[in-house]
C-alpha cells in the first residue's frame, strides 16, 4: 500500500515527528471508572429505545383499517402489534435484567481495544465526513464528494499525511466513479467536474 | 439422481468463459476482502453487492458463489495470522492457528484450513446437489403453517444459540422485525411505519440495511475503540504442510465435514457449535494430546472443515425453503429478492439454470480458491498490514457508494447512517446484530405465510398448527427453549461449574460467546 510510518495501527505510538498523532490526545481518553458508572445508566437507555421502538409500533398499527374482505383475526395490524408487544416485553425484561446486574457485552475484534470507552471525537469526525457526502453528492458530485469522504476519514482515525491522503483519496474517488460509468453502467452524479471526466 | 444430470446442466451455464471470469472475480475479491481485518464474509457480500446491480442474474449469483467461498476463506486467514478472529466460525480455528503460526507453523497451518475448506467445500457442496431435490420433493408438500412454522425455528435458533443473553438476542430480534415492516403492506395496500415519507413505502433496501448495519456500524464501532498498540502479525513463507501434517490432517478433515455439513442444513444455527462439537471431537481423538493448547494441527484442519461444510450445508435450506441460517445467508436471500426471485421449492423448477449454475460455480470456486491460495497466502497476509485509516476510510467509502447506487437517492445515505449508529449502539450494548439481519429479511415472508395459514383456515389460530410437520417443528423449539436451562440449573445443583458461558460452551476456559456477536461481520 504504502511505506508510511503509519503502517499497523493508526495511532503512532513513538510519537516522533511524522508519526501520526493519536487520535485522541492522552489528556482526553476517557476515565475508565467514570465511563462504567454513567454506563449503568446508559444501559437503561436500550430499554428505552425498545420501549419507545414498541410504543411507536403499537400505535402506528393502530391507525390502519383492515379491510372487510379479509377473514378473521389477522389483518395489517396483527404484525406491527405483535412486534410492538415483543419490544414492549423486551424492553421489561431487559430493565429487570439491567436492575439485577446484568450488562451487555461489548463486542471485541482484531482492531478493538475495549480497554478505554467511546472516543467520542473520532466518531464526531467520521459522522461529519458522512454527512458532508450526503450533503454534497448531488451539488459537486461523487469524484470530490467521495473524497472528502475518504479524506475525511483517514483524517478522523488518526492519519496526517495530508498530502498523501488527498492523492489517495481523489484516485479513489474518481477511479470508482470511472469504475461504476464505464465497467458497471451506473451513473453517480458527476457535479462540478462535468465536462471534465 | 436427477441432481447429478442437473449439475451436468449447470457447469454447462458455468463453464463459459465469461461465467469462469465472474467465478474466478468472485474469488479474488471475496477473499481479498474476506482477508482484511474486521471484514467477515457477511460484510464481503454486502459491500460487493453493488458490483452486481447491472449483472444478469445468473451471472450475479456466479460471483456470489465466489465471494461466498472466498470471503469464508479469507476469515480463517485472518484468524490464523492474527491472534484474534473476525468471525465466530473462525474463533475455534483462530485458537490452535495462531498458536501454530507463533511456533512458525503458519504455513503448514494455512495449508490444512486451504485444503481442508477445499475438501469439505467440495464434499459439502455435492451434499448440496444432492439433497437439494430431495429436500424440494418435501418441501414442495409443505404448507403455510409449516413453512411459518420453521421460520419461527430459524428466528429462535438464531436468538437463542448466538450471543450471551436472551433478552439481548430477542431484543434485536424485534427490532429487525420493526425494520422488515417499514413499508407497503402487501396484502392491504396500507403504509405502515413510514412516517409518510414517501421513500420508505417501498421498504429499506436490502444493501442499504447490510451495508449499515455490517459495514458502517462496525466501522464507527472500531473508530471508538480502535486498539493504539501494533497487532501481532505472525511472519511465515507461502503456505504448505509435510508428509506427517498430511496424515494427522485428513481424518479431521473428513470428520469435520460430516459434523459440518449437517448442521448447516437444519435451520437452527450456523456454524458456531458444529465447529466447536469438531474442536472437541479432534482432541479426543488426537495421538497428540499434549500440542492441545499448544497448536495441534487436527485443531485447525478439523474445524477449519467443519467450517466450511457447514457454509455449503446452510445453502440448502436457503435455496429449497428460502431459509436463511447466518447473516451471510440472510443477505444471499435479500439479493435473490432484489432481482425478483423468492427461493423456495420451485426456485428449481423456475429458475434451473441459475440454481445449478450456482452449485456449479461453488465447485468452481472452491477449486480457484484453493489455486490462489496456496501460492498466494502471502499476498494476502500483507493485506493484513494496510493502515488502518484506510481500511476503514474504504469501508465507509464503498458503503456510501452501494447506498447510493441502490436507487440513486441521498435519502439511502442518510437512512446509511441512521441504520449505523443502531449497528454503533447495537455493539455497544452487546445485542447481536445476526437476529436483526436475519429478522429484517426473513421477517416480511414468515408474515405473509402466517397470514396466508390463517386466511386457510378462516382465521382460527389452529391454522398455524394443524399440520403434523408444524406440530413437530413447534416442540424442537420449544425443547430448544427449555433444555439448555434446565440442562444448566441442573449442572449447577450438581456443583459444577455453573458458569460456563451460553451452553457449556468452553474451550480451555475460553468463553465463547465473547465472540458470538461477531458471526458474519
Amino acid at each position: 500500500m504504502s511505506t508510511g510510518k503509519d503502517t499497523v495501527v493508526p495511532s503512532g505510538t513513538t510519537g516522533g515527528p511524522g508519526a501520526s498523532l493519536p487520535p485522541v490526545p492522552p489528556d482526553r481518553v476517557p476515565d475508565a471508572t467514570r465511563d462504567s458508572t454513567s454506563k449503568n445508566y446508559s444501559e437503561y437507555g436500550v430499554a428505552v429505545l425498545l420501549l419507545a421502538l414498541g410504543v411507536w409500533a403499537i400505535t402506528d398499527a393502530m391507525s390502519l383499517t383492515d379491510l372487510a374482505s379479509s377473514k378473521g383475526p389477522v389483518g395489517a395490524k396483527t404484525v406491527p402489534m405483535l412486534v410492538g408487544g415483543l419490544l414492549v416485553l423486551m424492553a421489561i425484561l431487559l430493565a429487570v435484567d439491567i436492575a439485577r446486574g446484568g450488562r451487555g457485552e461489548q463486542e471485541g475484534g482484531e482492531d478493538v481495544d475495549l480497554s478505554h470507552g467511546s472516543d467520542w471525537r473520532t466518531i464526531g469526525l467520521l459522522a461529519g465526513a458522512f454527512v458532508a457526502n450526503a450533503l454534497l453528492i448531488e451539488r459537486i458530485g461523487w469524484p470530490l464528494s467521495g473524497a472528502i469522504l475518504f479524506f475525511g476519514t483517514t483524517y478522523a482515525l488518526g492519519s496526517r499525511h495530508y498530502v498523501r491522503n488527498a492523492i489517495i483519496s481523489l484516485v479513489m474517488s474518481v477511479g470508482s466513479w470511472y469504475l461504476f460509468y464505464a465497467g458497471l453502467g451506473i451513473k453517480l452524479p458527476v457535479g462540478l467536474l462535468k465536462g471534465i471526466l | 439422481m436427477d441432481g447429478i444430470n442437473s449439475l451436468i446442466e449447470g457447469f454447462g451455464t458455468a463453464l463459459t468463459p465469461i461465467n469462469l471470469l465472474y467465478a474466478f472475480l468472485g474469488v479474488l475479491l471475496g477473499t481479498a476482502i474476506g482477508v482484511l481485518p474486521g471484514i467477515g464474509p457477511a460484510m464481503t457480500i454486502a459491500l460487493l453487492l453493488p458490483l452486481t446491480y447491472t449483472l444478469e442474474p445468473t451471472q450475479a449469483f456466479i460471483m456470489f458463489a465466489g465471494i461466498y467461498y472466498g470471503g469464508m476463506y479469507g476469515g480463517s486467514t485472518t484468524s490464523i495470522l492474527l491472534n484474534t478472529p473476525g468471525e465466530s466460525a473462525s474463533v475455534i480455528t483462530a485458537i490452535e492457528g495462531n498458536l501454530m503460526a507463533k511456533k512458525g507453523r503458519a504455513a503448514a497451518a494455512l495449508a490444512t484450513a486451504a485444503i481442508g475448506s477445499f475438501i469439505a467445500g467440495t464434499i459439502g457442496t455435492l451434499g448440496l446437489a444432492l439433497l437439494a431435490p430431495v429436500i424440494v420433493k418435501l418441501a414442495v408438500q409443505m404448507g403455510a403453517p409449516d413453512y411459518f412454522a420453521v421460520m419461527v425455528l430459524a428466528f429462535i435458533a438464531v436468538t437463542t444459540v448466538l450471543g450471551s443473553s436472551k433478552v439481548r438476542g430477542l431484543a434485536s430480534l424485534g427490532i429487525g422485525l420493526l425494520i422488515g415492516l417499514v413499508g407497503i403492506d402487501p396484502t392491504s395496500g396500507q403504509q405502515r411505519l413510514t412516517l409518510g415519507i414517501p421513500e420508505l413505502a417501498d421498504g429499506i433496501d436490502v444493501v442499504v440495511v447490510a451495508v449499515g448495519l455490517f459495514a458502517v456500524g462496525e466501522a464507527l464501532w472500531v473508530a471508538a475503540h480502535l486498539r493504539r498498540s501494533p497487532l501481532e502479525i505472525v511472519k511465515f513463507d507461502g503456505a504448505s504442510m509435510n508428509r506427517k501434517d498430511w496424515s494427522r490432517s485428513w481424518k479431521p478433515w473428513l470428520r469435520g465435514t460430516a459434523i459440518g455439513f449437517p448442521f448447516g442444513a437444519v435451520p437452527a444455527g450456523g456454524a458456531e457449535i458444529p465447529t466447536f462439537l469438531s474442536y472437541a471431537m479432534e482432541k479426543k481423538l488426537t495421538k497428540h494430546p499434549e500440542e492441545f493448547g499448544k497448536g495441534a494441527i487436527e485443531g485447525v484442519a478439523g474445524p477449519e472443515a467443519t467450517n466450511n461444510a457447514s457454509a455449503a450445508g446452510g445453502l440448502v435450506p436457503l435455496l429449497t425453503l428460502g431459509i436463511p441460517t447466518t447473516a451471510t445467508a440472510a443477505i444471499m436471500l435479500g439479493a435473490f429478492q432484489s432481482y425478483g426471485i423468492q427461493p423456495g421449492p420451485r426456485l428449481l423448477d423456475t429458475q434451473p439454470e441459475l440454481v445449478w449454475g450456482l452449485i456449479a460455480s461453488l465447485f468452481i470456486g472452491n477449486t480457484i480458491l484453493l489455486a490462489l491460495n496456496l501460492p498466494l497466502a502471502g499476498v494476502w497476509a500483507k493485506l493484513l498490514r494496510i493502515p488502518r485509516p484506510y481500511l476503514y476510510a474504504g469501508i465507509l467509502f464503498f458503503a456510501s457508494i452501494g447506498a447510493y447506487a441502490a436507487n440513486n437517492s441521498t435519502f439511502d445515505l442518510w437512512l446509511l447512517i441512521i441504520i449505523g449508529a443502531l449497528g454503533f449502539f447495537m455493539r455497544r450494548y452487546g445485542l447481536p446484530v445476526v437476529p436483526a439481519i436475519i429478522a429484517i429479511i426473513l421477517g416480511p415472508v414468515a408474515e405473509e405465510q402466517m397470514r396466508r395459514a390463517l386466511q386457510i383456515s378462516n382465521g382460527e389460530l389452529s391454522g398455524l398448527y394443524n399440520t403434523a410437520f408444524s406440530q413437530v417443528v413447534y416442540v424442537v423449539i420449544a425443547l430448544l427453549l427449555v433444555v439448555p436451562p434446565v440442562v444448566r440449573a441442573v449442572r449447577k445443583r450438581r456443583g459444577g461449574d455453573s458458569d460456563n458461558g451460553p451452553h457449556g460452551l468452553v474451550v480451555d476456559d475460553q468463553p465463547l460467546h465473547a465472540h458470538a456477536n461477531q458471526e458474519g461481520l
